[in-house]
């Protein structure tokens, strides 16, 4: 289970409260009526698939109730950063690069920092 | 190839077991084939071993990053059905049963294929008339699925707990008889060996980096750790990293790459006939022939190539599986493991040409594409030999979600997907 910052309520919480929400940054067309085909099926259909670091959106859905966006490695699982929605693309600091290399991909885990192990 | 039999287990036998001959060999690539499949799981395998008997192209390299089968073939829970709700889904999970039934005979290799019959739960009044929905629509297209009470569904299945006081009760089941298990690395192991027999190279410990392109657009060949190998016609068939693949050829394929969970527990003596599966609850069990309960859990809801996923998600399953049958409450799980499923909005496989001249894939099984094996691995050799898909894979394209012709088996899942 991860262990989530939400940068709304500034804590870090179980994954249980967490709904994740698909790729960030992604924004409707303001002329949805007049895009073509492909362009719809780029909109709603096709998304992101990294093996490494992605931008995603998560909601806290049984704590503030709030959409946030986050930086996160889909192989070792661990969040590099999360930021409030509306924030533009954030670009990853380098001592969190630094850092994630560093512990390994080790995964952070709810239940060694929270749960019975602590 | 020595063909395998009950003589040549009694020749071996006087012979100390000396004679038995490497089942498959690793040759150097050469610098080209007609044909590379990206992926030597069962799909990437069966469709080279197909591609050798139906279409007469031998000429073949399966390229696979770590060892064959390693992935999700090697990682799945071995179900196998077909009562799925959409014509295009039946179409090609059928053609897949029919070919389990002769699979063993065909490849000269024990799978294991046991119809011991596939049992979905109901729990309340949307799962009965949705699984109703299926069985009639499986029914009037010939295909073997049955409505059983709740007293008929515990006598097929002694250990399962109807009590109306349950927590889940259990208003009936669905029951699909031809349904059942294979042996998962029998079904790789046996299309490798029979593969290789025809001349088929499977190139294991090379990763595919790259996949060149030529001025017109169309493929040359793939980029590997063990250098360039050229072919025209390339099949993808690389499962949870289908979108990695796809990307090195600049396709963008819809798909998320979650981790899907499974776990065994200790050998039991035999105790469990068939498969059980519950939507509403989230549980799907059946009993190994080794005596394992061999038990599946749900995807975690991020996307991820970690192979791991949640402790949550096996929690829920193994409190689902201890409510609906209470005698396996004191059975201790021995092994856990995760594969990685790349899932489509629509949870519905893609088999088809691709926008860039010849590369074909074949990806989007999600949860279930085990079953689908033999018959995925024969439409997708039909689709790379002939250039344009067989006809019971001709809904699967790239392109149904441009026209909007989605085969919505997420709103119809008789899994819980």
């Amino acid at each position: 289970m991860l262990l989530i910052h939400c940068p709304y309520c500034e804590e870090d919480r179980s994954e249980l409260e967490f709904r994740w929400a698909g790729e960030a940054h992604i924004a409707r067309p303001e002329n949805i009526s007049a895009i073509s085909d492909e362009e719809f099926a780029e909109y709603f259909f096709l998304r992101n698939n990294e093996k490494g670091l992605t931008y995603e959106r998560w909601r806290h859905i049984h704590g503030c109730g709030r959409f946030f966006n986050a930086a996160r490695d889909t192989v070792s699982d661990k969040f590099l950063m999360t930021y409030k929605a509306g924030l533009p693309k954030q670009p990853i600091p380098s001592e969190v690069k630094a850092e994630a290399i560093a512990e390994e991909k080790t995964v952070e885990t709810w239940e060694a920092t929270e749960g019975d192990a602590r | 190839m020595r063909r395998y039999s009950v003589f040549a287990i009694a020749r071996e036998a006087m012979r100390a077991h000396k004679g038995w001959d490497q089942q498959w060999t690793s040759p150097e690539p050469r610098s080209s084939y007609d044909v590379i499949i990206v992926g030597a799981g069962g799909h990437g395998l069966g469709a080279a071993y197909y591609l050798a008997k139906e279409h007469g192209i031998t000429n073949i390299a399966v390229i696979e990053k770590g060892w064959l089968g390693g992935g999700n073939t090697g990682r799945n829970t071995t179900i196998i059905r077909s009562n799925y709700l959409y014509e295009e889904s039946m179409d090609i999970y059928e053609h897949s049963l029919k070919l389990w039934e002769g699979l063993s005979q065909d490849l000269n290799y024990n799978t294991m294929y046991s119809p011991r019959g596939v049992m979905m739960l109901s729990h309340n009044i949307h799962d009965q008339q949705s699984f109703k929905r299926h069985i009639n629509a499986n029914r009037l297209y010939g295909i073997d699925n049955e409505w059983l009470t709740p007293e008929q569904a515990k006598a097929f299945v002694p250990v399962l707990d109807i009590a109306k006081t349950a927590r889940y009760p259990i208003n009936g089941a669905a029951l699909q008889r031809r349904g059942g298990t294979a042996r998962h690395d029998a079904v790789a192991w046996g299309y490798a060996r029979a593969a290789a027999d025809r001349g088929v190279h499977i190139i294991q410990n090379c990763e595919v980096t790259g996949i060149r392109r030529g001025p017109a657009g169309e493929v040359q060949g793939v980029e590997t750790s063990r250098g360039f190998i050229g072919a025209k016609k390339i099949g993808v068939s690389a499962a949870g990293h289908s979108s990695v693949v796809m990307e090195m050829a600049g396709v963008r394929v819809p798909l998320h790459s979650n981790p899907l969970q499974a776990l065994v527990s200790e050998p039991l003596k035999p105790i469990f006939p068939c498969v059980v599966m519950s939507n509403t609850v989230h549980a799907y069990i059946s009993q190994s022939d080794k005596g394992e309960l061999v038990i599946g859990a749900g995807t975690d809801q991020y996307n991820s190539y970690s192979q791991t996923g949640g402790l949550q998600i096996i929690t829920h399953t193994l409190d689902a599986i201890c409510e609906l049958f209470p005698i396996f409450r004191r059975v201790k799980m021995m092994r856990q493991w995760g594969g990685i499923t790349d899932n489509t909005p629509d949870r519905s496989p893609i088999q088809g040409v691709t926008p860039v001249p010849g590369l074909f894939v074949n990806c989007g099984w999600g949860t279930g594409g085990f079953k689908a094996t033999p018959g995925s691995a024969n439409l997708f050799a039909h689709l790379i030999a002939r250039g344009e898909p067989h006809r019971l894979a001709a809904g699967l394209n790239l392109d149904r979600f441009r026209t909007g012709r989605l085969i919505d088996e997420a709103a119809a899942a008789a899994v819980a997907h």
